[in-house]
C-alpha cells in the first residue's frame, strides 16, 4: 500500500465519520463544525486525485463562506434546539432500513459498472500533464464553456438579490437621511415670507 | 489516482446516503437538513472529480465547478429564506412551515 493510498483511507474514514456526526450531532453548532471538517477531508480526496483547484475552491468557497454563514445564522437564531432533536428516535429504524437497501443497491452498481471504451477515447477536454490543473481549467471554462461559466455568475447574482431581498428590512421610527429628497426641495416650499403688523405676534 | 476508481464511488456513495439518512431523521430541524443537502452535493461533487480523473477529461471538474456555484446560492438562498421565516413565526420547526398549504 502507498503512502497515497493511506492517504486516501484515513482521509475517507475521517470524511464519512464526520459526515455521520452531523447528522447526529444534539447541538447544531457542532454539526456546523463536523461539516467543516467533512468539506476539508473531502478537500483532501480531491488534491489525491489530483483536481488541486477545486480542492482550493471548495477550501475557500465551502469553508472560507457556506459553512461560516451556517455558523452565524444556527448562532443568530434563538431557537430551542432540544425540542427540534425530539423525534429522532421515531424515524430512525426506517430511516436506517431505506438507507441499507439504498446503500447496499449503489454499492452493487459501483462494484458492477464498465466503461464503455468509445468514451475513452474522445475526452471532451483531455487532462494534459504539461501544464498545472488550474490553468488547463481556464483554459477551458474561459473558451468553450464561456456559457456555462456567465450563466454560473448569473445564478449567483440572482442569489445574491434573492438573500438581500429576502432578508433586508427597515426599522421602523429610524430616521435616515434622504439626499434625493433634500435635493429636490425648493426654497418655495420651505420658507415663507409671511408680513407681520408691528405690535403684534406671528 | 492512488487508488481506483471503484474506492471513490463507495465513498462518494457512503456520503449520499448519510446525506439522505440525515434529511430522514432530523425532519424537525431545517438547518441540519439544509446541512445533509450539501453533503449529497458534496457526494456527487466527489464523484465527478474521480470520474474526471479516472477517464482523464475534464470535463468532470468543470461540472463540479458548476455544482459548487448552485450549492452555494442554495444554501445563501435557504438561509435567507430561514431567517426571514424565523422573524415571522419565531420557529423553524418544519411543521410550523405550512403557511403556503392550500
Amino acid at each position: 500500500m502507498t503512502v497515497a493510498a493511506g492517504f486516501f483511507y484515513v482521509l475517507s474514514a475521517i470524511l464519512v465519520a464526520s459526515a455521520l456526526m452531523v447528522i447526529l450531532a444534539r447541538n447544531p453548532v457542532h454539526s456546523v463544525l463536523f461539516l467543516i471538517l467533512c468539506f476539508v477531508n473531502a478537500a483532501g480526496l480531491f488534491l489525491l486525485a489530483g483536481a488541486e483547484f477545486l480542492a482550493m475552491i471548495l477550501l475557500i468557497v465551502y469553508v472560507g463562506a457556506v459553512a461560516v454563514l451556517f455558523l452565524f445564522v444556527v448562532m443568530m437564531l434563538d431557537v430551542d434546539f432540544a425540542k427540534l432533536k425530539q423525534g429522532v428516535l421515531r424515524y430512525l429504524p426506517l430511516g436506517a432500513v431505506i438507507g441499507v437497501i439504498l446503500l447496499v443497491e449503489l454499492l452493487t452498481v459501483v462494484g458492477g459498472y464498465m466503461i464503455d471504451p468509445e468514451l475513452l477515447k474522445a475526452p471532451i477536454a483531455p487532462i494534459t500533464s504539461d501544464i498545472t490543473n488550474a490553468e488547463s481549467i481556464g483554459r477551458v471554462m474561459y473558451t468553450q464553456f464561456i456559457l456555462y461559466f456567465q450563466l454560473s455568475g448569473i445564478i449567483l447574482l440572482v442569489a445574491m438579490v434573492g438573500a438581500i431581498v429576502l432578508t433586508l428590512h427597515h426599522k421602523k421610527g429610524v430616521r435616515r437621511q434622504d439626499i434625493a429628497t433634500q435635493v429636490a426641495r425648493k426654497r418655495e416650499d420651505s420658507i415663507e415670507i409671511v408680513d407681520v403688523e408691528s405690535g403684534q405676534g406671528v | 489516482m492512488a487508488v481506483g476508481l471503484g474506492a471513490y464511488l463507495s465513498v462518494s456513495a457512503c456520503l449520499f446516503i448519510i446525506g439522505i439518512f440525515g434529511i430522514f431523521i432530523n425532519r424537525k430541524n431545517v438547518i441540519i437538513i439544509l446541512m445533509s443537502v450539501e453533503l449529497i452535493l458534496l457526494a456527487v461533487n466527489i464523484n465527478f472529480i474521480a470520474f474526471s480523473s479516472s477517464l482523464g477529461d475534464l470535463m468532470g471538474q468543470i461540472f463540479a465547478m458548476l455544482v459548487l456555484t448552485v450549492a452555494a446560492a442554495e444554501a445563501a438562498i435557504g438561509l435567507a429564506i430561514l431567517v426571514a421565516f424565523f422573524r415571522n413565526r419565531n420557529s423553524i420547526a418544519v411543521e410550523d412551515i405550512n403557511a403556503l398549504k392550500g
